[in-house]
């Protein structure tokens, strides 16, 4: 089973973008739950939602506590959340960053979601919107196939942009 | 078609294939997005159905019974505070033997303000005469949401249908959906002696004492006789869609020397801890119950049994735990665990059951034994 924790503040798309990774594993033939965690949350708080990818039907509901990997939408969450909670020895840390992070132990992708987002105008009541190019940057990492990305994103949505930020994402995400 | 879905959106799917006549429906977290999608759907043309949003749960329950006694098909949908202040009514539609299905998504109730999962407000309908079952997953949400109105609606049984599913744990995650095309699996409503609207009419109403007694048992005559209702639709549901459903779904209990009992998502998640036990050499099995009322026939002879509980009976204890000790005859260790949204994970259930105490009572993050 593969586990992901995704990092956000409430309103930037970290649930949409937990359901589009599930959609999306879904399309490769896999099994997905895709869960939020439900608190106190409200607009721009740090929140959190969780992805698992598995080839068996998932029976778990309790929230993940040793991620593969983490995904950061909003780097200033790591100013108050300690992001690599239980992340597991060697696990992967992807962060929404126009440029490199390090974290020692573990190994670190990034790509510059927000530039990409207003590239395409991808804008909804003054926020980028990141969960659609997060989804390329995690089929880059292999996580989902690029083509399952792209299907799991026009079932959500039908404005092509968000195809194209998921692509602009593939194509500049760090190795 | 597979697709990703919440329990609730699975729930509202499923209830717009049913076509219900009416639905009448107060919004209440964590179930709010059930009837907002049914309202959707009514709003946008994909569903003809008669949608009454109502000023309180009273009277959601009150509006179906008053459409149900003129033979239509009523669905609505709440939670808790919700459900506790719609009691007097569910009461009333068992009473009148009125098919009404409604999904209740399990929450606590206050004090202390809590939205998250329990079982209590489910538990405080047990003696109403609503058969009540608890679904695990959202697939399992859907097919039962299609099955209830059958199960319901069928002549030997003629009993409202309480769908739980738990709090946020279900009726938010996300997973695989394969919707149907349902046919005729769900034939239209006949109700034996509907009322006409046209020419309303109805006879006294008071029972005496010479009658009553009556009309209480042969509510417990339908709620036995919905057990081969409720096998035969099933049955049924599995040779046309392809998936196999039960009283109680058991995992590994066969041969289990130690069986974990619960509802809902706590006993899908058992099944991962009855994994975890049989590799450490522990003959561990689990049931989940998914019918309530009428409660299942288990299959728990010779079993160490350890019943997890989402309630409690204050003054006695759990109540599934009272459930299968009166029922079998036999001890349980007890436990007592998830209230208000508790996290339970698969390796606290595996914990329960290593450190089990055949005969006592446990309650999960208070206790120091265990």
């Amino acid at each position: 089973m593969f586990e992901v924790r995704i990092h956000s503040r409430g309103g930037q798309g970290g649930v949409t973008a937990a359901k589009l990774l599930a959609g999306a594993a879904l399309h490769d033939g896999k099994y997905a739950t895709a869960c939020p965690f439900y608190g106190a949350e409200r607009r721009g708080a740090p929140v959190v939602s969780f992805v698992r990818i598995d080839d068996r039907p998932i029976k778990i509901y309790s929230q993940i506590r040793e991620p593969d990997l983490v995904v950061v939408l909003d780097a200033s969450v790591m100013e108050t959340v300690d992001v690599l909670h239980g992340l597991k020895t060697g696990g992967r840390v992807f962060v929404n960053s126009a440029h490199p992070r390090e974290f020692a132990g573990y190994r670190a992708a990034h790509a510059d979601l927000t530039g990409i987002a207003l590239k395409e105008n991808l804008v909804v009541a003054g926020s980028p919107i990141l969960n659609t190019p997060v989804i390329g940057a995690l089929a880059k990492a292999g996580i989902v196939s690029p083509g399952s990305a792209t299907a799991a994103i026009r079932e959500m949505f039908s404005d092509e942009r968000n195809v194209r930020a998921a692509e602009a994402a593939y194509r500049e995400m760090s190795a | 078609m597979r697709k990703i879905s919440t329990g609730n959106k699975a729930v509202a799917e499923a209830v717009a294939l049913a076509r219900p006549d009416v639905v009448a429906a107060y919004p209440i977290t964590p179930q709010s997005d059930i009837v907002e999608t049914i309202a959707e759907f009514v709003a946008a043309g994909k569903l003809d159905t008669k949608y009454i949003p109502v000023e309180s749960e009273h009277s959601s329950m009150a509006a179906c019974i008053g459409a149900g006694i003129a033979g239509a098909r009523t669905f609505t949908a709440t939670s808790s505070h919700g459900l506790a202040y719609m009691h007097e009514m569910t009461n009333w539609a068992a009473g009148a033997r009125l098919p009404v299905v409604m999904a209740n998504v399990n929450r606590s109730l206050a004090p202390g303000w809590n939205i998250w999962v329990e079982h209590s407000d489910a538990i405080q309908e047990r003696d109403t005469g609503w058969l009540q079952i608890w679904v695990s997953t959202v697939q399992e949400a859907y097919d039962t949401t299609l099955m209830a109105f059958r199960i319901s609606e069928h002549n030997d049984v003629l009993l409202p249908v309480m769908i739980n599913l738990d709090g946020f744990t279900l009726s938010h995650i996300m997973q695989p959906l394969d919707t149907v095309e349902p046919g005729d699996f769900i034939p239209p409503i006949h109700l034996p002696d509907p009322v006409d609207p046209a020419h309303p009419a109805g006879y006294g109403t008071i029972t005496g004492p010479a009658d009553q007694f009556r009309f209480r048992y042969k509510m417990e005559q339908a709620m036995q006789d919905a057990k081969a209702v409720i096998a035969e639709t099933e049955q049924d549901f599995a040779r046309r869609f392809g998936r196999t459903y039960s009283a109680a779904e058991e995992y590994r209990a066969g041969d289990a020397d130690v069986v974990v009992v619960a509802l809902g998502t706590l006993g899908k998640e058992a099944e991962v801890a009855v994994d975890i036990l049989r590799d450490e050499g522990i003959k561990a099995g689990s049931v989940r119950p998914r019918w309530f009322r009428p409660f299942p026939d288990l299959d728990l002879a010779g079993k160490e049994l350890v019943v997890i509980d989402r309630d409690y009976s204050f003054g006695f204890g759990g109540v599934l735990a009272h459930e299968i000790r009166s029922k079998y005859l036999t001890k349980v260790f007890s436990v007592i665990a998830g209230l208000g949204g508790q996290e339970v994970t698969y390796d606290d259930i595996a914990e329960f059951v290593r450190k089990r105490r055949i005969g006592e009572e446990f309650w999960f993050g208070v206790s120091d034994h265990v």
